[in-house]
């Protein structure tokens, strides 16, 4: 963490990291003679870029006029184009009526994207695969977009089908010079947030390379771009690339580019923001190894590939100690993961001298990474790691919904890593009812212990079946037979630490102990997942069937926060009479707002919060007869 | 050969006892050697036939009922609840005498509950187990007869009583005999009390009477949906006071774990209490003879928890969860929490350090900012004096702004029932270690086993305050009328928002690292099991009821 740290404010941003003013007296308070502005706030506001010149203080980062030129979405557009960087095809201005759409739209050829100039966020935006498409979108495009932006103004491109997302790292100082340093494949996206990142990518030769990276350094040149910086491309199925925008700043997955060509890009931009020349020539720059990025999010990824959670990290273990992996994150055993800011936990690296070995050392990472206190997407990174199509490196940014189409669910094990779980549940088990009997001091009746060296177990895996099992204890190593199948489960059983490095069947495996509930449950991580276990003796597994089935809430007479956040607004009040699809209340969650609808015609019977209070994951916000 | 004749001829010399007991067709055949071979088997016939009748409790039908409601029978209880073949049953034939009603034609051997002895991970328990199948459970002299036989021996050799419950109440044909049964139990459970833990698990009905055996024991579970305890079912409330309210509403799991508090915890279902029940079991020493347990223990004695420095949020108002710092301490993060959902501002509940029980107090500050309440400190209280009571040494998590005020509280008597908790602070002689993770104002300050009650170990964490109250109400009283009430309180705050008043003063007795505390209390711990403390003699004390 930081040598010396200055308060800014308030948690919010809006009072801390996006006040110019406080950040500006703790530059001068501090003597700073450069400010690094990071990835979001401030990383690109030319304002305090401008205000940091006044004080005669660098602005780690390009020059000005580069951000507001890159900055800006006609401008990057045009000067990409003056620098012969390949476009998107498209019509250079604004579309004048519905006939003047269909007529552009088949010169540029069918998909097309209709799109409002002053769009954002999805809205007046609208793909159109044939001329009657393209008329219906355009009339609704209009409509939305007068009605969202009050500005009705079209513009019509070529809608890249399926594309991948591959960036381009450049890197330029203030004499003139610009290198590229590879690219980064950023397909795996979640609502166009990057979730996994590679460098460099499967998809690219050294040919196209050298032209990606060639028109990245000539747009670099033609806006006189003078840090580091990203230009971003999609790349169709016939390895066409067009020019998608320019970050002007560090970007969050630099670590990859890091890792193959061994530049430090944050030293590379301190030295620049000092003036000083490159040290490094294009031919000096390689791609050594593989490296991937996997963002941990403090998110629920079965529920839309991801929705923020919030809480404390009640234990947090970092799996830095394996070669090759780096962990950057802020955060550590005990912090506060908090409905103000991003959710992300950490930016998980890997490297390797090759694709494979990359990709398995972040596995490793993954099953070792413990966090415990908030929901976390490592379930869904784990399971994309070993996903055929992933481990194939065939990958588009429709990648997420084209795999799982259903929304992520989870691991879905095969019938012998199911086993693999249920002999490990047992041998935890066994080792906890020893553990149970273990008294240090109760002498006075003595204490029986059990006998045997071999147990019956069932194991009730939730959501799934009950497995019954047969378990035998032989110096340490447990044998445990699960339908036709046996499994030597080996390694130290010791409730030391969450993490248990066993072997099963000679394989290893990191299992992670979650949690141990009264009453025989168990939270074990694997691959991943958290499953919920259950371990009963036969007795108890036969007896089971008597018990009564465990009623579900009836979540057709209750809307539930579905994450931490704020309403923004209650529409609802008692007795009124909604209808099934009505909004009743809109919650908003660090960077998204979420419409709750009713989910069938009813009446409210009770409203528990009003606009402006703050909720949990799970509380009932409104309460239907 | 000759084993066998001589076992006749003590059937022989018992035959006044036998004519009494064998059918009369019986009678001519022990006349000679071959007769009296034949009474033998017999005999064993009998023997068995009793005992597989004993085991079919009411029959076949009424077992298949009961499962339809979702409970298990008495003797599935027993065996899921105690070690595998642990169980060692009494009085299988004991039957009721009541010959009134019809009843002397309708006799189950064993009667209405099971009794005897077994074991939960290896340690002896003595378990009573109510059979519905059997007069609906009903309570006769011969029940009642029972049970006291497997007190009476849990007394007598110190191990807990287990009673799970499942009865219609009185059995109405035996009359006052089943009246004095209840009461030879009260009189047991009072007897035991503070000898041996006491735990009853409600599952199925238990109405009337029969309700205050529970409520005289240490601790009462229940099964949602299936268990119901109170004192007149929902016909006699309509007819008496007029109310409409079902059975759950009256004295379903729910009202009684959230609203009564006359329940401990709730469970899902027979399986999962009664499994639970047994890890329930681990952490209660035997008797009041026997030192807390010691388990072993994987999780490291000297662990840091670098989480426990920032679980106190910066701003003095914002709440957190008290339950973030006891599961960071204790072993495992396992904490059994003791009525969970009632009078939720304190947090009790065992859980061991470094392998040993111990019992854990809190205030919880994302409760009612954790201030003390009736029903806080009646809660406390109970579980302060069972920890001290069966050696069970006390941690205390102190983050209390005071008793809260209100008409309400002082009506019902928070004077009265806030004493109860200072009662039991004080009185308790076992190991008491208290931390002040923050607030500790006014007289709760000193209710929370402060320095003063004979806290045998007060640390205090750095954001901790120890003072008479808030800055605010302490300036509007020290400055009354002052126009510069900023400045001062920003100075009480300075003088008084910190550990170090108390810590001059020797009240505490060190200001920890947070991170350090396992550390700590274990050090502690050891040290202190060895502590010898007696109050001076009295029949007993007189706790403020």
């Amino acid at each position: 963490m930081a040598d010396e740290a200055v308060c800014i404010g308030k948690a919010p941003t809006s009072e801390s990291y996006l006040r110019m003013d406080r950040i500006l007296q703790a530059v001068k308070d501090t003597g700073a003679q450069a400010v690094h502005p990071g990835y979001g706030f401030l990383s690109e506001n030319t304002t305090f870029a401008a205000k940091l010149k006044e004080m005669g203080v660098e602005f780690i980062g390009p020059n000005s006029e580069s951000i507001q030129a890159m900055g800006d979405k006609i401008e990057s557009k045009r000067i990409a184009k003056k620098a012969a960087v390949n476009m998107i095809p498209g019509y250079d201005g604004v579309v004048e009526d519905m006939d003047h759409c269909v007529k552009l739209a088949k010169e540029i050829g069918y998909p097309v994207m209709i799109k409002a100039s002053a769009g954002g966020g999805g809205k007046g935006m609208r793909v159109a695969y044939d001329e009657e498409e393209a008329r219906t979108a355009f009339r609704l495009c209009t409509e939305e977009a007068k009605s969202s932006f009050g500005d009705d103004r079209m513009l019509i491109e070529k809608f890249v089908d399926n594309p991948r997302h591959i960036e381009v790292q450049v890197l330029c100082d203030r004499h003139g010079n610009a290198l590229w340093l590879n690219e980064r494949e950023c397909s795996i996206q979640r609502r166009n947030q990057k979730v996994i990142e590679e460098a460099p990518s499967v998809y690219l030769d050294p040919g196209l390379r050298k032209e990606m990276g060639d028109q990245a350094v000539a747009l670099a040149k033609a806006v006189g771009y003078d840090s580091a910086g990203t230009v971003e491309f999609l790349v169709d199925g016939k390895k066409n690339f067009y020019f998608l925008e320019m970050n002007t700043r560090l970007q969050v997955e630099h670590p990859i580019t890091e890792c193959i060509t061994g530049i430090d890009i944050v030293h590379q931009m301190l030295r620049v923001a000092k003036g000083h020349t490159l040290l490094h020539h294009q031919s000096d720059i390689p791609v050594d190894g593989w490296s991937f990025e996997c963002r941990v999010y403090a998110e629920d990824p079965f529920k839309n590939f991801g929705m923020p959670s919030i809480g404390r990290l009640s234990k947090y273990i970092e799996p830095a100690h394996i070669p090759n992996v780096r962990c950057d994150s802020g955060i550590q055993e005990g912090s506060e993961i908090s409905i103000y800011y991003d959710a992300m936990i950490c930016k998980l690296v890997s490297y390797g001298p090759d694709r494979e070995s990359a990709r398995e050392t972040m596995i490793t990472a993954l099953d070792s990474y413990v966090i415990k206190g908030v929901t976390h997407n490592i379930p869904m990174l784990r399971d994309i790691m070993t996903e055929p199509r992933f481990v194939k490196g065939d990958i588009t940014t429709n990648y997420l919904p084209e795999v799982f189409p259903d929304g992520f669910k989870g691991k879905q094990m095969s019938e012998v890593e199911m086993e693999q779980l249920v002999a490990l549940a047992c041998a935890i088990h066994e080792t906890e009812q020893q553990n149970s009997t273990d008294f240090l001091n109760q002498n006075r009746l003595p204490v029986v212990k059990d006998a045997k060296s071999q147990w019956k177990m069932n194991v009730e895996v939730a959501g799934n079946a009950t497995y019954p099992a047969m378990v035998v204890k032989d110096n340490n190593v447990f044998e445990v037979r699960v339908g036709e199948n046996t499994y030597t489960v080996a390694g130290d059983l010791a409730f030391t630490s969450p993490l248990l490095d066993l072997v099963v069947n000679g394989q290893r495996r990191l299992l992670q102990f979650v949690e141990k509930g009264f009453g025989n449950y168990y939270k074990l991580r694997l691959f991943g997942t958290v499953f919920s276990l259950r371990v009963m003796d036969d007795f108890a597994a036969q007896l089971q069937q008597f018990m009564p089935e465990k009623k579900e809430v009836d979540l057709s007479t209750v809307i539930l926060a579905p994450m931490p956040g704020m309403l923004k607004t209650v529409v609802v009040s008692v007795g009124d009479q909604v209808a099934e699809g009505q909004e009743v209340c809109v919650l908003e969650a660090m960077k998204m707002q979420n419409s709750l609808v009713a989910a069938k015609v009813s009446k409210v019977k009770k409203v528990n919060f009003k606009a402006g209070d703050t909720v949990n994951e799970g509380d009932a916000i409104v309460e239907f007869e | 050969m000759a084993a066998l004749v001589r076992f006749c001829n003590r059937a022989l010399q018992q035959n006044a006892v036998c004519r009494q007991i064998l059918p009369l067709s019986a009678t001519h055949w022990y006349s000679n050697e071959a007769g009296s071979m034949a009474h033998t088997l017999n005999v064993k016939q009998r023997i068995e036939n009793t005992r597989q009748k004993a085991l079919l409790g009411g029959g076949q039908r009424r077992i298949e009922a009961q499962h339809k409601k979702g409970k298990l029978t008495a003797r599935e209880r027993l065996n899921v609840l105690l070690d595998e073949g642990s169980f060692v049953e009494y009085d299988m034939f004991l039957e009721h005498d009541c010959a009134d009603f019809g009843m002397e034609k309708e006799k189950y051997p064993g009667d209405s509950v099971v009794t005897g002895r077994g074991r939960i991970n290896g340690r002896t328990v003595f378990i009573f187990s109510q059979d519905f199948t059997v007069f609906g459970g009903s309570l006769s002299g011969a029940h009642a007869k029972k049970v006291c036989k497997i007190m009476d021996q849990a007394i007598l050799v110190g191990a807990p009583v287990i009673g799970l419950n499942d009865s219609g109440g009185a059995r109405i044909q035996e009359g006052v005999e089943s009246l004095a049964g209840y009461a030879d139990i009260f009189q047991r459970n009072v007897m035991a009390s503070g000898v041996v833990p006491q735990i009853s698990l409600i599952m199925g009905p238990c109405a009337g009477g029969a309700v205050y055996s529970p409520a005289l024991t240490d601790f009462t579970f229940m099964v949602k949906n299936t268990s119901y305890l109170f004192i007149t079912g929902p016909d006699v409330v309509k007819s008496v006071t007029n109310e409409d309210v079902t059975q759950e509403e009256l004295g379903g799991a729910k009202t009684h774990t959230t609203t009564s508090g006359v329940a401990h915890k709730a469970f899902e279902d027979d399986i999962d209490a009664l499994l639970q029940l047994r890890d329930f079991f681990n952490f209660l020493p035997l008797s009041n003879e026997d030192a807390s347990p010691v388990r072993r223990c994987d999780d490291p004695w000297d662990r840091e928890v670098p989480g426990l420095d920032t679980v106190v949020p910066l701003e003095t108002t914002a709440a957190y969860d008290i339950k973030d710092v006891v599961l960071g301490i204790v072993d495992n993060n396992e904490f059994f929490e003791i009525m969970p959902d009632y009078a939720r501002n304190i947090v009790v509940g065992f859980a061991r350090m470094d392998g040993r029980t111990v019992g854990v107090v809190g205030n919880q500050p994302k409760v009612a900012a954790g201030c003390l309440d009736i029903n806080s400190s009646v809660k406390g209280a109970r579980f302060v004096r069972f920890c001290d009571a069966f050696n069970i040494p006390i941690i205390t998590f102190v983050d209390v702004p005071g008793f809260l005020p209100g008409t309400s509280q002082e009506y019902g008597g928070i004077i009265r029932h806030g004493a109860k908790l200072l009662y039991a602070f004080a009185e308790a002689t076992v190991p008491k270690i208290t931390v002040i993770t923050r607030k500790a104002y006014g007289g709760a300050y000193d209710v929370m086993s402060s320095k003063h009650l004979r806290g045998d170990v007060n640390y205090a964490w750095p954001t901790a305050e120890v003072a008479v109250m808030g800055a605010k109400g302490a300036v509007s009283i020290i400055f009354r009328g002052s126009s510069n009430q900023g400045e001062q309180e920003a100075e009480y705050v300075e003088k008084f928002a910190n550990p170090f008043p108390a810590a001059v003063r020797g009240f505490v007795d060190d200001i920890i690292e947070p991170r350090t505390t396992r550390m700590r209390i274990n050090q502690d711990l050891v040290m202190l099991a060895c502590k010898k403390q007696s109050n001076p003699w009295k029949k007993h004390a007189n706790i403020p009821l």
